[in-house]
């Protein structure tokens, strides 16, 4: 923690130790501390990240394979019976992988916490932190830097491939807006399960459940066209109004835009819930 | 000193053992390839209404790639199993004794492909089950069986050489995303002569799984073709046999440091 000043973690053994569950002292209610705790963590995630290529490489490569697969691989799609995307195929699969992208730069970024307290760093950080829930924002704001390069590299790569964006500079905004609301949706999630049990073997928690809804949502071709069980399921999916609303704002034809953000706002509600349950969890924990 | 085929059967058992014994082991090849498939077929059922699609059925096209994702799961296995052996100091122990070399391995790769029948004899019943129609009839389930075995027994060895020269489990862990890339840059979601994407269908026609998954994929949805049969079989053994170079030079470097 070489950057962080000695204030950022109060004094001593005092507040971290000593605060009430939930592990903002009186001092810190101010909301001072909190971001003293969260800035630090996110400058150190983040230097962290860029010189790590073992954590950096994969989140790039991973997105731009999984575009290269299904954009490339599977654009005969796009002309299936039924199938009328007006920015075309590369665009429909674009979005997807924004989503997933920013959903796991989310789920990545619980992993590394989880990595932290196996290393026992992160104990040594809640008994120094002024305000505990500053570590989980902390996390959250190296989730978004995360994203940001990921999101950035993937867009680019797209644009360069010759992607089609029909829609609007507000629509875009939109659309970055979504990606930054499902980062933190994945890192709710994952950043709870790492809270709770403390071990990176709990991984696959983190990651299938979000792997599944996301696939469990109309993926390859538009909801209409997706027939059976998939159909059933993908049609309550909130991941289904993520992709819509999307595929809605990339090609400028809105589709269930409220939809997707009030879903995403509830779920992040929802998993900020569980995320400061699971820090109390850890903060209890022997 | 007990025989070769002795040595190699008690290893080969302990193999399969371990991966049995293990859930968290067995539940990625089993379940992982299959929940793929459910979510694959049913996503991209669309696709059979693109003209020139060789099937009506999804399911029978896109079983084929259960098969490989089990044959990669059999590397991570197969190779975190060495490497926690070496990374424990048992396989070195074992090197102590008067067992062998080539039971070392043998024992290890055997089990490997007794798994690979065992999870393809899986994957064949749950296709039934989910309605993929096997084309080439009865007479193809052995064959599947074989170049099942074969497949993750080349996969295997490859996740033996990676633990012989790592001697790490995380290490060999990290191969596993390099890997599911072919599967992704193949003709696995669909027929070559659909991938429109000019750079896309280049890198799939020279992507050796390809033609893998193409040898599962004709019993399924042709009968018997002699040209993707021969071409699978191919690669499983071309696959098999440099995995087995690889892990005959790795072995030496390890036994040589031991």
């Amino acid at each position: 923690m070489s950057p962080a000043p000695a204030s950022t973690f109060g004094s001593g053994t005092g507040s971290g130790a000593t605060s009430a569950p939930g592990g903002h002292s009186a001092a810190a209610t101010s909301g001072g501390g909190l971001w003293r705790v969260a800035l630090t963590i996110a400058w150190r995630g983040l230097h962290t990240y860029v010189r790590r290529p073992d954590l950096f490489v994969p989140s790039l490569v991973f997105p731009l394979v999984f575009l290269a697969s299904f954009a490339g691989g599977l654009s005969a799609l796009g002309s299936v019976p039924g199938f009328h995307f007006p920015a075309g195929y590369t665009a429909f699969q674009f979005v997807f992988v924004l989503c997933q992208s920013a959903v796991f730069a989310g789920l990545f970024t619980g992993f590394t916490l989880a990595f932290d307290f196996e290393s026992g760093f992160a104990r040594r950080l809640m008994l120094a932190a002024e305000d505990r829930r500053g570590i989980a924002l902390g996390y959250a704001l190296v989730a978004l830097s995360r994203a940001a390069i990921t999101l950035s590299v993937v867009t680019a790569v797209a644009l360069a491939t010759g992607m089609r964006v029909t829609g609007d500079g507000i629509d875009l905004v939109g659309l970055y807006g979504l990606a930054a609301l499902l980062v933190l949706v994945g890192y709710g999630w994952a950043a709870g399960v790492a809270f709770r049990f403390r071990s990176i073997q709990a991984g696959p928690l983190m990651q299938t459940p979000m792997f599944l809804i996301l696939f469990l949502a109309p993926v390859y071709v538009p909801l209409g066209l997706l027939r059976g069980w998939i159909h059933a399921v993908a049609s309550v999916n909130p991941a289904t109004s993520f992709l819509d609303a999307g595929r809605g704002l990339i090609s400028g034809v809105h589709d269930h835009t409220g939809l997707a953000f009030a879903c995403a706002a509830g779920l992040i509600v929802l998993f900020t819930i569980w995320l400061l349950s699971g820090l109390r969890s850890a903060e209890t924990s022997p | 000193m007990t025989s070769l085929s002795t040595q190699v059967g008690a290893l080969a058992r302990r193999s399969m053992l371990k991966t049995l014994r293990q859930p968290f082991q067995m539940f990625p090849i089993v379940f992982f390839p299959l929940i793929l498939l459910a979510v694959n077929a049913s996503g991209l059922r669309a696709a059979t209404r693109l003209p020139g699609f060789p099937t009506s059925s999804y399911i029978s096209f896109a079983i084929a790639v259960a098969f490989i994702q089990g044959g990669m799961f059999s590397l991570i296995n197969t190779g975190t199993n060495l490497a926690e052996d070496i990374e424990s100091g048992f396989f070195h122990r074992l090197a102590l004794t008067p067992l062998r070399r080539v039971s070392l391995i043998a024992g290890l790769l055997v089990g490997v492909a007794a798994l690979g029948a065992l999870q393809s004899a899986v994957y064949i019943l749950m296709g039934v089950v989910a309605g993929a129609h096997l084309d080439a009839g009865v007479a193809g389930v052995p064959v599947i069986l074989v170049l099942g075995s074969l497949t993750a027994l080349g996969f295997g060895a490859l996740g033996c050489a990676a633990a012989l020269r790592t001697g790490s489990g995380e290490a060999v862990q990290g191969l596993f995303p390099l890997f599911f890339v072919f599967i992704f840059l193949s003709s696995s979601n669909l027929p070559r002569q659909l991938l429109r994407t000019g750079w896309f269908h280049t890198v799939a026609t020279w992507n050796p799984i390809s033609y893998l998954i193409e040898g599962f994929r004709s019993l399924y949805i042709f009968g018997w073709d002699p040209t993707a049969l021969w071409r699978g079989f191919a690669v499983a053994i071309g696959l098999t046999a440099v995995s087995l170079l690889a892990v005959a030079v790795t072995m030496r470097g390890r036994l040589q440091r031991t």
